[in-house]
């Protein structure tokens, strides 16, 4: 925190000293903080207006300070970062999660319906190493957060929104309608309407300014669910178009396979313990 | 009184200064368009008799209104659709293509003609010109401790929109009384549309969602363009491949005398309106509009609304295809490093959980409670509000709606379930004829 009197969500006055926003991670590839870098055009009023700290690395971490703003990336993955996340919560104005690890679990919440011994001991020489929790889980699991970025990886227009209105006092403005609500804005052809393609657009929250179906794929719900997601519509559709239901289950069953409308569709379709993945 | 609208059915659908005669049907009921045609309609010889004109005057056309500095819109290939795009000439129109649509399917078909406009209609509406996704409404700034504004007058495109369709025109329309009231013209509107030019053209090739003849708006204009076209043309470059031409305006007839075009002969007007008579009879007038603005608001308690939600997405594709639906939301953007605020004005839908977010709560918290929304508006409260239905029969909710739900079938499976919603004396909703029954 700088001088007092600043408040990141109350009005701007003039300032004695900038914001100070931090950096952290947890269990993620680093792509969200990517796009902090890939601000490119706004990077240098971006520093200007605040100042940034990031602490990548689990054991340089020094939560010594409070902080304005926090940006989380990455899930919880092991009872170190599920201690870790209280210190930084604890150091934080508010808390903001960055992308699809922070707010849902991520990829890695694949384990969530798997047997993770099995697969350190496949994966690793020496499993008797690693020292990991059964679930991946996202950051609003263990303490409250203030507010979610989506996306895998989360859009840089969202992240410049969250920040400005986060600087200027105003509620950001980050919908939690459809992708499709974007696409028809965008003014895209529907590539599940015409072309048959399996999209994931009708049950994924806004935000990417429908990347995918503008360039003719389908969406594959990096956003996660949106708000009134109707997955069970959305599965008989995508099996009237011809997708099998192996596909349906494993679309659902990505970056947001643990958000539960997301795991709901895929369970529905194939339960756990069921041999989903199998050599079939 | 009979129903909670009285009987005698004293709220006109439109203006009776604007109330086009009532159609006749095959059954001799009278049946009243539930959309108007757009006024004034226009008189068949008004600006000259019918004229011909070749695929090369077609492409004349199109250059003489780029040339004139118009924006020239037309109907394009674009990708797995046909869409309204820039076009520069008649080589960029969709020759040889059609289009097959039904509930959640649109494929592009290849005709067995080189038709320049043998499809039915783009599943993107033109609103997006003249109501775009996001328009800039003003910059503010802080200067001195004072707020200083900057209004950003709209563009003035001029445009050209070449290949409008009956339904398209009646849509403008609709928009056009709920953008252009007199106490409160929309300025982006206004300047989209106050000098566009419309070549419209008639429906040869009507797709299975069209539903322009029972909405009383389609499948040839009456009115609403300033030149009107019906292609004709039989089989593959054939020397009978021509479009009997009228002019609507003096603009548009000004325009078809520097193309010295031939008069039109009785027997190629003769089979421009059999084509437009064959589509009218393969549309067909199968859905009942004539009683929903009523019947849709008796039943706000249909059990129907809970079937339809449990299918429905909540996606709002068919609001934003819909080329009458005009909501918008109002946003501020700051950029960073900088002190300014630009106000944007962006679509909204009624499908958005928010859009009902008010102080204190949300008017609309359920799929089925803005299913029932989207559809009373469109065709029953959308009269109460501008005169006319909200509706003009397109179909392409119908088309881009990705569960393919089909608001005639909606409309039919509520007429079926008709349960009048009874209101406790309390709650009773007042009409202009006093309290409902
Ligand atoms: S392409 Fe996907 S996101 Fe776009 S409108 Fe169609 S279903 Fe929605
Ligand atoms: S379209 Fe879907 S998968 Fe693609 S970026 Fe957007 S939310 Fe992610
Ligand atoms: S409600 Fe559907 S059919 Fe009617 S005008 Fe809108 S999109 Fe067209
Ligand atoms: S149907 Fe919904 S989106 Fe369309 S005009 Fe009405 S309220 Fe607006
Ligand atoms: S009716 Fe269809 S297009 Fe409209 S919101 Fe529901 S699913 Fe989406």
């Amino acid at each position: 925190m700088g001088q007092s009197g600043i408040d990141a969500w109350g009005a701007r006055t003039v300032t004695t000293s900038r914001p100070t926003l931090a950096v952290w991670k947890f269990s993620s590839c680093d792509g969200c903080q990517l796009t902090l870098l890939d601000c490119e055009d706004e990077i240098l009023g971006l520093s200007e207006a605040i100042d940034i700290a990031y602490f990548l690395e689990a054991g340089h971490d020094r939560v010594d300070q409070m902080y304005d703003v926090s940006l989380v990336e990455g899930s919880i993955t092991t009872a170190h970062d599920a201690e870790r996340i209280r210190e930084v919560r604890a150091a934080s104005r508010k808390l903001v999660t960055i992308g699809a690890c922070a707010t849902s679990g991520g990829i890695q919440a694949l384990r969530n319906s798997a047997d993770v011994q099995e697969f350190t001991s496949i994966v690793y020489a020496h499993p008797e190493f690693i020292k990991t929790l059964e679930t991946s889980t996202g950051i609003a699991d263990h303490v409250p957060v203030d507010l979610e970025l989506r996306g895998c990886p989360i859009s840089r227009t969202q992240l410049l929104e969250a920040i400005s209105a986060l600087l200027a006092g105003r509620t950001p403005r980050l919908p939690s309608y459809s992708v499709c609500q974007e696409c028809k804005q965008a003014g895209n052809a529907c590539v599940l309407v015409a072309s048959g393609t399996p999209c994931l657009g009708p049950v994924t929250q806004a935000g990417c300014h429908s990347l995918c179906p503008s360039i003719g794929r389908g969406c594959f719900g990096c956003f996660g669910p949106s708000e009134s997601a109707n997955t069970a519509a959305l599965t008989e559709q995508l099996r009237r178009v011809g997708t099998n239901d192996r596909d349906i289950e494993r679309s659902f069953s990505t970056f947001n396979v643990n958000a539960p409308e997301f795991r709901t569709a895929a369970l529905a379709l194939y339960p756990i313990q069921s041999p989903r993945r199998g050599s079939e | 009184m009979e129903d909670m609208f009285g009987s005698d059915d004293s709220r006109t659908r439109y203006p009776t200064t604007l109330e086009p005669e009532p159609a006749q049907q095959d059954d001799g009921a009278v049946r009243k368009p539930v959309a108007p045609q757009p006024q004034p309609q226009i008189e068949p010889q008004a600006f000259g008799g019918p004229l011909i004109l070749t695929v090369a005057d077609v492409d004349q056309l199109i250059r003489r209104l780029g040339a004139d500095g118009r924006t020239v819109i037309g109907p394009k290939v674009d990708g797995p659709v046909i869409g309204y795009q820039p076009i520069g000439g008649a080589a960029d129109l969709p020759s040889g293509w059609g289009d097959e649509q039904g509930p959640g399917h649109y494929r592009l078909r290849r005709r067995d003609d080189d038709a320049l406009f043998g499809y039915a209609l783009a599943p993107t509406s033109w609103k997006r010109y003249v109501f775009p996704a996001r328009s800039e409404l003003f910059r503010a700034r802080r200067e001195d401790g004072a707020l200083a504004i900057t209004t950003i007058p709209p563009a003035r495109p001029r445009y050209a929109f070449i290949g409008m369709r009956a339904c398209e025109i009646a849509a403008l329309d609709v928009q056009r009384r709920v953008f252009m009231r007199p106490e409160a013209p929309d300025p982006t509107y206004a300047a989209n549309t106050q000098d566009m030019f419309v070549v419209a053209v008639s429906c040869g090739s009507p797709a299975a969602t069209c539903f322009c003849v029972s909405a009383g708006t389609g499948p040839e204009a009456s009115g609403g363009y300033d030149i009107r076209l019906t292609e004709v043309n039989s089989t593959p470059n054939s020397p009978d491949h021509y479009f009997v031409a009228n002019a609507g305006t003096q603009a548009g007839a000004d325009v078809l005398a520097q193309l010295a075009c031939k008069p039109a002969s009785d027997s190629e007007t003769g089979a421009a309106t059999q084509i437009v008579q064959a589509a009218a009879t393969a549309i067909g007038q199968g859905v009942k509009l004539d009683d929903v603005h009523e019947l849709l608001a008796r039943n706000r308690e249909n059990p129907r609304w809970d079937d339809v939600a449990a299918r429905c997405l909540s996606c709002g594709n068919c609001t934003m295809s819909c080329p009458t639906c005009f909501c918008s939301d109002v946003v501020d953007e700051n950029p960073i490093g900088d002190d300014g605020v630009v106000r944007a004005r962006v679509w909204a839908s009624c499908f958005g959980v928010s859009y009902s977010q008010m102080h204190g709560g949300n008017a609309r918290t359920s799929t089925s409670s803005r299913y029932r929304q989207w559809l009373t508006h469109k065709m029953s409260t959308w009269v109460d509000q501008f005169d006319v239905s909200g509706c003009v029969g397109c179909g392409r909710c119908i088309t881009t709606c990705p569960v393919g739900i089909d608001i005639r079938t909606e409309l039919e499976a509520i007429r079926a379930t008709d349960t009048a919603t009874k209101y406790p004396e309390s709650v009773r909703p007042q009409t202009d004829e006093g309290l409902a029954t």
